[in-house]
């Protein structure tokens, strides 16, 4: 057991567990940051994703220990903020949400690409989307959801 | 009760390795999946655990000379960023997983995990890499084929720590990545195939070719690469049956789960095939 801490949507935080505790555990137990879904726990369907330094990661695949001092945003912050309230919006609606598992993960990778890229293309999009699996949409409609995002936040991003 | 420790600079981590047997760990996105328990619950390391990720010192990207050194620490979306990161080797790292994965894995990781199917380490060999093994007191360089000695298997020594990766940077006109997979992101490869070569004033000024996932390390020959160089167009024209016949005797894949033997050989011919006929031979008109 360890102290740790990082920055959790903007405040300071820490916890005493294991540093070998995965972070998506960490965000969903001890801060109850429940939009962070667990799908596949190996990395391959981008459920778990927060943004991380800016980045965009899965958070099955970081260890506690590896995010000390590290700055970490989840759906929960995302959500709070103007650029989380357009793609929180413009999802809905394209209607970009059927059973809604994937699409917190869905919104960090739009939100992580809409960073870097404010006008992205297609195939920028489907790429940036590319680790986030979704089995009910057929992506398409999550596709349109970003770039409708992009659009109305034109001044945001 | 496995322990984890978060050293900040390399000597101390050096130090650490030195007095215990660790499980190295640079961006952890192999080992958080092999050692995976119970969902909800610790993941069941069988050692202590060496976190390197706090050590800024080794996530330089830098060019020294003419040499491209990458800080183990470097992740794969740093090695994409860079600006002088070989066109080739851009390319098999963007082929590796979905960019979740490329913001924390590492290539140095890539490299120690020494999958026969490790996308970068296919173009790494083409590119004639070496790694650079540290432990307390000295560090030795390696080229990659040597450190690599079979599936999942390294010449890592007790103590060791791959600190970096070195890229001699040489003028390359013609590079290129090839990976064969059942999806564009997120999948392992069945195969993959790199080309790098020098096409000078009509001839073959200096070639290497490497195929992936087709044998327990990469499949490259110097000496095959030796008849070609030095070649023209015509020459190679001639000598096309040759080198299919040569290398289809080098490639001895297997069955496993993700593709088949020969359906791994037909396509890794198919590939040098291509790259013969259309992007050789376009380089050299």
């Amino acid at each position: 057991m360890a102290k740790i801490s990082f920055i959790l949507n903007g405040e300071e935080v820490s916890v005493e567990a294991d540093p070998l505790k995965r972070l998506l555990d960490v965000l969903r137990e001890d801060f109850e940051a429940l939009g962070v879904k667990e799908g596949c726990g190996e990395g391959e369907c981008g459920a778990c994703s927060v943004i991380l330094d800016g980045k965009l990661v899965n958070s099955c695949m970081v260890p506690l220990g590896a995010a000390e001092g590290a700055d970490i945003v989840t759906p929960e912050g995302l959500r709070e903020t103007e650029k989380g309230k357009v793609i929180v919006e413009s999802f809905a609606d394209t209607g970009a949400v059927q059973c809604g598992f994937c699409t917190p993960g869905m919104m960090m990778a739009a939100e992580a690409l809409l960073e870097k890229n404010n006008n992205p293309d297609e195939s920028e999009i489907r790429e940036a989307l590319s680790g986030n699996l979704c089995r009910c949409t057929g992506y398409d409609l999550i596709v349109k959801g970003v770039k409708v995002s992009a659009e109305r936040g034109k001044d945001l991003w | 009760m496995v322990n984890s420790y978060r050293p900040t600079t390399l000597p101390e981590a050096l130090k650490l390795m030195e007095t215990r047997d660790m499980i190295p760990f640079a961006g952890g996105t192999d080992l958080m999946v092999k050692y995976q328990s119970w969902k909800g619950t610790l993941p069941r390391f069988p050692k202590d655990v060496l976190f390197l990720n706090h050590i800024p010192s080794l996530k330089k990207i830098e060019v020294n000379g003419e040499t491209l050194a990458i800080g183990a620490g470097a992740t794969l979306s740093d090695v994409i960023d860079y600006p002088r990161t070989p066109d080739i080797l851009r390319e098999a790292v963007l082929s590796i997983a979905a960019p979740g994965i490329r913001n924390i894995a590492t290539l140095a990781g890539n490299i120690c995990n020494a999958s026969p199917a490790g996308d970068s380490i296919c173009a790494l060999y083409a590119l004639d890499a070496s790694v650079i093994l540290s432990k307390s007191g000295g560090e030795r360089e390696l080229p990659l084929p040597e450190f690599i000695t079979g599936p999942g298997k390294t010449s890592l020594g007790r103590g060791e720590l791959l600190t970096e990766v070195r890229i001699p940077l040489k003028e390359a006109n013609l590079q290129v990545f090839r990976k064969v997979g059942t999806r564009k992101a997120n999948a392992l490869s069945k195969l993959s195939f790199s080309a790098v070569a020098e096409i000078k004033g009509g001839t073959i000024d200096g070639i290497a070719l490497a195929f992936g996932a087709v044998g327990p390390t990469v499949v490259r020959s110097k000496e095959l690469e030796k008849k070609l160089t030095g070649k023209t167009l015509e020459e190679i024209k001639v000598l096309y049956k040759d080198i299919i016949d040569d290398y289809s005797a080098m490639i001895v894949p297997i069955d496993d789960q993700r593709s088949t033997a020969v359906y791994r050989k037909q396509v890794a011919l198919n590939l040098l095939k291509n790259f013969l006929e259309s992007g050789l031979l376009k380089e050299m008109q």
